[in-house]
């Protein structure tokens, strides 16, 4: 890099994409996929607070073995409406709509996605669908669970269910026009020299998240489609009492809602293989292997929906197929888990805290995988269908993988997002609450699963054993949100009263490291032309710096 | 160095006006927006192919019920529409030759033409959906299907809550084909008022190459949808 | 797409080619219209399918320049949602065909 020390005096008067323009219009009018990524992680976090806060009610109910807290109707509210906002309104989103929107021009050398116009709609959209989805929210709630299995969803439940599709609906579409924009991007915006064997496997990552969220959102969309008018119309498509098979349209959600989660994990993935290599200081081991594990996973990810209807009544010799291909997914899985740690191996590992919650994503994903295994086998499975099992199992990949990997790169690109450093001791305290916390939320859940608690039950008042494991679950959740919150608090803080990032704190490979902290609005001064492998720690550290990485 | 570059994106903005700032040639912004479409048209097999499961399931279930159904459309409606359609994939791309070789009275004059079998197709549509309300066809409280014998098996008649299904998928695929219609009309008016004002030329006119492979594209699903619906079972 | 006149690839006209493929598509519509009432047993519906799938291909190649496409991406975009939607018919097929076995 050309400058290697800059006086803070000097960055003050740089224009940067954060303060090129000001006021409110330059921001909800603008096409620069920084400040859309930015206007995204606003928006989900606002709504990762509201799902929290469903989450919290439910483990404060649970509290106690007797429905106390609120009523049946109210609880089967809460949790619909916490899947709902979780699933739809933070985790899709979450990473491929603020990280990968902020990075995946800068990694690959663009000025801007390929869609800038398109980017900024698929923000808006996200937003009208998630004003429709508080308006249903504050005028009465769902409570179909966030999987609206029909017929009750279509004939018989007397809340919004309508209202709640259309919000879905809307905030698929969204989701679809940010993985078209990266696809566009990833294959039309490389610049010179920047081949697809040396991109950086984050790219990757987000390339297979695109390629579900373009083949997969679609369906969903139609049986959302097909649901509502089945119930704001009276069609008859799935309806029991016309011969249509309710089976069926699991076969059009799961299509979709089973990918959807590899939606979560990978770009969490694209994140963590970042994190490791720079601060073990290595090249990552068997770049081809993660990066086509990616794809594998994206393509096998669409091959298993049916491991979720084991119990719907499918036929056996189906059942045996979607068992088999189920662990079949787990094979791109575990070479991608195994890199990582060959990764770690005689590395010199820095315990920053990106890096601690890489290390949580590694071992919490390992045991939620593990547990998917579990849930493939027929005979276990439905033995813990819809019991607490399933619920730790998912949550171990959702929060224990995806929103780990979430907060790890939050934490690992901040400086180049703000050209703030983020206060270091409290960040890794965060990390280990979260660790902890979520650990204790969710490790008992696979326990009460296994003994036989069900899930969506508000009141256990005739198996009171299970008290005291859910005593502990909400203990663990309290853990859990005072580590969500304080990431929160000393960003903001960081904001203004964050010591000024280097272009490169981290001393990290990629091209967005190569540009400004934080960067200008078309990303790099001239455009970059790439010469290198992706991750070449070994070149980086070769001769001696002089630059000494400083981390408050 | 750095100020040849600029200049050298001066000349570029000069002679392509059309030129994003975010790309580098014109031929990377053509080449984006095409591959953007095709994309977009692969997620919207997805999106018909939901239906296109559902329908294959329950066609195979209740063949001879969807067959009476199918039976009671109007099957010369239906041919109708499809050369109606084959018609306006013509113009469109007639209309994306117009515009490769700066036929600019050509050009408008296909869009128009477009347009006008896109309404016809609608209207036509309209005019079989009316028939279906007409003979209480329409999926609901008032849906009527008795007695309707089942082509190929004299003295067995249709079940009527299997025929409502095939009604409700009929009403959902043609009205979400429809409702693409629409959408390209709309494209079409977009383009029509930039063709008018002058905007596409020999280099730069990939709004109606893609706006074509919009078109072209509702025009293949209808090519699936025609036998699909109309033509189940035919003989009497 | 590919096609563009700064390449001097339109100097051939492809009008014939066009008017040719229109003729052909209205030519199909009204066989699959008439086989249709022949009683051909199962191949109506073989028969009505394969015709639409020429007429879709006839549109995609020849209209939507998918044949002089210059780079095979095109290519990959169809088949890859073309395999994903045979996944989404086949896979829930499947259970649909053999759950009466046994």
């Amino acid at each position: 890099m050309g400058m290697p020390t800059v006086v803070p005096q000097q960055r003050f008067e740089r224009e940067t994409y954060l303060n090129k323009e000001y006021g409110i219009w330059s921001w909800l009018l603008t096409t620069d996929h920084k400040r859309i990524a930015l206007l995204y992680l606003i928006s989900i976090t606002f709504f990762f607070f509201i799902g929290g806060f469903f989450a919290l009610l439910i483990r404060l109910e649970l509290l106690t073995p007797a429905g106390d807290l609120v009523q049946a109707d109210t609880y089967n509210k809460l949790f619909t409406q916490h899947g709902m906002v979780m699933v739809f309104f933070f985790l899709i989103p979450s990473i491929p709509a603020t990280l990968g929107n902020f990075l995946v021009p800068m990694m690959v050398g663009a000025k801007d996605l390929a869609f800038p116009r398109i980017n900024l709609l698929s923000w808006y959209l996200y937003i009208i669908g998630g004003i429709i989805m508080l308006h249903c929210m504050l005028t009465g709630g769902v409570d179909t669970g966030w999987t609206f299995y029909v017929p009750f969803s279509s004939n018989f439940t007397n809340t919004k269910f309508v209202e709640a599709g259309i919000a879905i609906f809307i905030a698929g579409f969204s989701s679809i026009l940010t993985g078209l924009n990266f696809v566009v991007t990833i294959h039309r915006m490389r610049a010179p020299g920047m081949t697809w064997s040396r991109l950086p496997l984050f790219i990757w990552a987000h390339y297979a998240t695109s390629i579900i969220q373009l083949l997969g959102t679609p369906v969903v969309a139609i049986t959302i489609v097909l649901v509502a008018c089945e119930r704001a119309l009276h069609l008859g498509i799935f309806d029991p009492k016309l011969g249509g098979d309710p089976v069926l349209f699991q076969h059009l959600f799961w299509f979709y809602s089973h990918p959807a989660v590899y939606i979560m994990i990978l770009p969490a993935m694209g994140v963590v293989t970042e994190i490791i290599p720079c601060f073990s200081r290595k090249r990552i081991f068997g770049y081809q292997f993660v990066a086509l594990s990616s794809i594998a996973i994206a393509v096998f990810g669409f091959l298993v929906w049916a491991h979720h209807m084991f119990v719907a009544g499918i036929s056996v010799y189906s059942a045996l197929v979607f068992s088999f291909l189920s662990y079949a997914v787990a094979l791109p899985s575990a070479i991608k888990v195994f890199n990582w740690t060959a990764t770690l191996y005689k590395g010199s590992i820095r315990y920053d805290a990106p890096m601690l919650y890489a290390f949580g994503f590694l071992g919490l994903f390992t045991i939620g995988g593990l547990s998917g295994l579990f849930l493939a086998a027929l005979g276990i499975n439905v033995h813990v269908t819809d019991t607490y099992f399933v619920v730790a199992h998912f949550h171990y990949i959702m929060v224990g993988g995806a929103v780990m990997g979430y907060l790890g790169g939050m934490h690992f690109w901040w400086p180049k997002i703000s050209g703030k450093l983020y206060p270091e001791g409290w960040a890794r305290l965060a990390a280990l609450i979260v660790f902890i916390g979520f650990n204790l939320t969710f490790f008992p859940q696979f326990v009460l699963g296994y003994l036989g608690m069900p899930r969506r039950y508000y009141d256990y008042s005739h198996m009171p054993e299970f008290q005291v494991l859910n005593v502990l679950s909400t203990a663990g959740a309290t853990v859990l949100g005072v580590g969500y919150l304080l990431p929160m608090v000393y960003f903001l803080w960081s904001m203004r009263y964050g010591k000024p990032a280097s272009d490169n704190p981290w001393n990290a490979a990629g091209l967005e490291w190569k540009t400004a902290s934080p960067p200008p609005t078309f990303n790099f001064d001239e455009e970059p032309v790439v010469t290198w492998e992706a991750y070449n720690y070994d070149e980086l550290d070769a001769p001696p710096q002089a630059q000494e990485v400083t981390v408050a | 160095m750095p100020e040849s570059t600029l200049m050298g994106e001066h000349r570029q903005e000069q002679l392509h006006p059309e030129l994003l700032h975010h790309f580098a040639d014109p031929e990377q912004q053509r080449n984006s927006a095409s591959l953007g479409m095709w994309v977009f048209l692969g997620t919207e097999i997805m999106f018909f192919g939901g239906m296109f499961c559902a329908y294959l399931i329950y066609r195979h279930w209740y063949f001879g019920d969807f067959g009476a159904a199918s039976k009671s459309i109007d099957a010369t409606l239906g041919a109708t529409n499809t050369a109606v359609l084959i018609c306006s994939s013509l113009t469109v791309v007639l209309a994306v030759w117009a515009a490769q070789t700066a036929r600019r009275a050509l050009l408008i004059s296909m869009l128009v033409v477009t347009m006008l079998f896109g309404l016809a197709f609608l209207g036509i549509k309209g005019k079989e959906y009316y028939d279906k309300f007409e003979e209480h066809h329409v999926p609901g409280a008032s849906f009527s299907f008795n007695n309707v014998p089942i082509p190929s098996h004299p003295g067995e008649y249709a079940n009527p809550r299997h025929a409502q299904i095939f009604f409700s998928l009929y009403f959902m695929m043609t009205g979400i084909h429809a409702l693409h219609m629409i959408i390209g009309l709309g494209i079409f008016s977009c383009l029509l008022y930039m063709a008018c004002k002058g905007h596409f030329t020999p280099e730069y006119h990939t709004p109606v190459e893609i706006g074509g492979l919009y078109w072209h594209f509702v025009d293949i699903i209808w090519i699936y949808l025609f036998p699909l619906l109309y033509l189940i079972d035919r003989h009497p | 797409m590919a096609e563009s006149a700064a390449s001097g690839h339109s100097k051939s006209s492809p009008l014939k080619l066009y008017f040719g493929v229109w003729a052909t598509l209205l030519v199909l519509t009204f066989v699959t219209y008439r086989v249709a009432y022949l009683e051909l047993g199962p191949f109506n519906s073989v028969v009505a399918l394969v015709i639409a799938s020429i007429k879709a291909t006839l549109v995609a190649l020849f209209f939507m320049h998918v044949w002089h496409a210059s780079e095979k991406l095109t290519k990959l975009v169809i088949v890859a949602a073309l395999f994903f939607l045979l996944l989404l018919l086949g896979l829930t097929m499947a259970d649909y065909a053999t759950r009466t076995w046994s």
